[in-house]
């Protein structure tokens, strides 16, 4: 990977965003908050059968977190109900209270990506989608959507897409990286297809489950180890996008990955251009150095942010991969959430500092 | 330099907190099984408010699978990312030297005590028969 030689200047979308977080997650006050959007066949189903993914204790993660609902302490809503699950003080907790813009919602309650039952998993991503709209699009026009799909029945999913792509308040695909297959298969293409088709950038954060243990050496014993295998995961599912040829069919397509942190991309592109260039007759259709892919259609949020020591080390991560690459998230009510004011440890100039808050997202997002 | 009666001893029970404001500046107020503290309210770290924090034991290990809970309730734990401060000396567990938050001298006194002499009642009216949480600044 070269170092950026030309700064993103601040867009013009830019210039009308100050704040615009990629990562807000919404949740429902209870399960029944999704009935109105499922035909009783499938409110039964969910009554006698419930959801089946790939692991065991199918309504809780891989490793128990170290608070309740994952969240920061301060944002249970004083109404009642987990965070995440009430706008009113969503709105005054985290959008007036940060001036936020434009907030991208990433609901991950569901995974209708994960579902075992195919019927189940369309009849979920549905109301799932039905319901960002009622509950948070509606009222709130600050607010984005991103469009659940099940990754694992393309069809399925492109059906649901086609359905979504005119409400330009969807504004992204969201799909899980811990998939069975890394994205870059080409049975996930006709996803990336109807992504293209529509201008719809895919948002890959970070969960899933795939039914494979969390790390490519097995299960991990602790959550502290669990947290940053996120790191292998998104590194496995871009290396299947550059190397299955993706970028190739679609050089229009964009990738953001979301919470798997960034420090890491810079050693990453200079581990896969070493290889490409002993290897590159194994994958002859990709074209270009993979760093060039990374500088081209791939994306990366900020949180959890990168906090090096010393911190101004920060300043030669950001050279390495690009400013342009980097879109601001909070992952709000999440425990581990970024406070704009503070997340950022080091001086960013003003042009890097309107790209990675407003414009670069705004660019991604096609909001300008 | 001042002393302040920043609350009633009764409006802040064991384990609890409550945020002061004290010459300006936000201070979380906390009692420890009955014994008060003060630390600046902000967390140094991302600007959290320390007084939503838990009050936490200090885990200690020394080898794999022997475990013990030592100082329970004497550390504040960031509602946001969980950094402990001691709730002593303002220090972070895991980085005293640079993360650590200003702490504060703090005594209870009797409202007989305060309505006199050096202190300052910004907030209170004062009883004689109450007995005050004093925060030296």
């Amino acid at each position: 990977m070269t170092e950026s030689t030309v700064l993103s200047p601040a867009s013009e979308a830019g210039t009308r965003f100050n704040l615009i977080d990629c990562d807000i997650h919404p949740t429902m006050k209870s399960p029944a908050e999704l009935h109105p959007f499922l035909s009783k066949r499938w409110r039964d189903h969910a009554a006698t059968y419930g959801g089946h993914i790939r692991q065991g204790l199918a309504e809780t993660l891989s490793h128990p977190r170290m608070v309740p609902e994952v969240s920061r302490v301060d944002s249970w809503p004083p109404n009642g109900g987990p965070p995440g699950s009430d706008l009113p003080f969503m709105r005054e907790q985290h959008l007036d209270g940060l001036g936020i813009d434009i907030g991208v919602l990433v609901p991950l309650r569901g995974n209708a990506s994960g579902q075992r039952h195919p019927d189940y998993a369309i009849a979920l991503a549905t109301a799932l989608n039905d319901w960002q709209v009622d509950k948070f699009l509606e009222p709130e026009p600050r607010l984005r959507g991103s469009i659940i799909a099940t990754q694992e029945d393309p069809e399925s999913a492109v059906v649901e897409i086609d359905r979504r792509a005119e409400d330009r308040r969807f504004v992204q695909i969201l799909l899980p990286p811990r998939s069975i297959e890394p994205l870059g298969k080409r049975r996930y293409r006709p996803i990336l297809e109807a992504a293209v088709r529509h201008r719809l950038p895919i948002a890959m954060h970070v969960g899933g489950v795939g039914g494979h243990p969390a790390t490519g050496a097995g299960w991990p014993s602790y959550y502290i180890e669990e947290h940053h295998s996120q790191v292998q995961t998104m590194q496995a599912v871009i290396a299947s996008l550059i190397f299955e040829g993706v970028f190739e069919d679609f050089p229009d397509l964009k990738v953001s990955f979301v919470e798997g942190g960034f420090s890491w991309v810079p050693a990453f592109g200079w581990r896969m251009d070493k290889a490409w260039k002993t290897m590159r007759d194994e994958v002859p259709h990709v074209r270009r150095p993979p760093s060039e892919y990374l500088r081209t259609n791939i994306w990366f949020t900020t949180q959890p942010m990168e906090e090096p020591n010393p911190a101004r080390n920060l300043i030669d991560t950001l050279k390495w991969m690009g400013t342009d690459r980097l879109m601001f998230s909070t992952d709000y009510p999440h425990w581990d959430f970024d406070d704009p004011r503070y997340a950022f440890k080091v001086p960013l100039t003003p042009e890097e500092k309107a790209g990675i808050f407003a414009g670069n997202a705004a660019n991604f997002y096609g909001l300008s | 330099m001042g002393r302040h009666v920043v609350a009633r001893v009764d409006e802040v029970d064991i384990g609890k907190s409550k945020l002061v404001k004290v010459a300006g500046r936000d201070i979380a107020l906390f009692n420890v099984k009955g014994e008060f503290f003060a630390i600046a309210n902000r967390c140094p770290h991302e600007g959290a408010d320390l007084c939503k924090g838990q009050l936490v034991g200090l885990a200690e290990s020394d080898e794999p699978g022997q475990y013990r809970m030592t100082r329970h309730g004497e550390l504040v734990r960031c509602p946001w990312h969980g950094w402990e401060f001691d709730i002593r000396t303002g220090k972070s567990w895991c980085d005293p030297a640079r993360t650590r938050v200003k702490s504060f001298d703090v005594s209870v006194a009797n409202g007989g005590t305060v309505v006199e002499g050096p202190y300052q009642a910004e907030i209170f009216q004062v009883s004689i028969d109450e007995d005050y949480v004093v925060v030296e600044i």
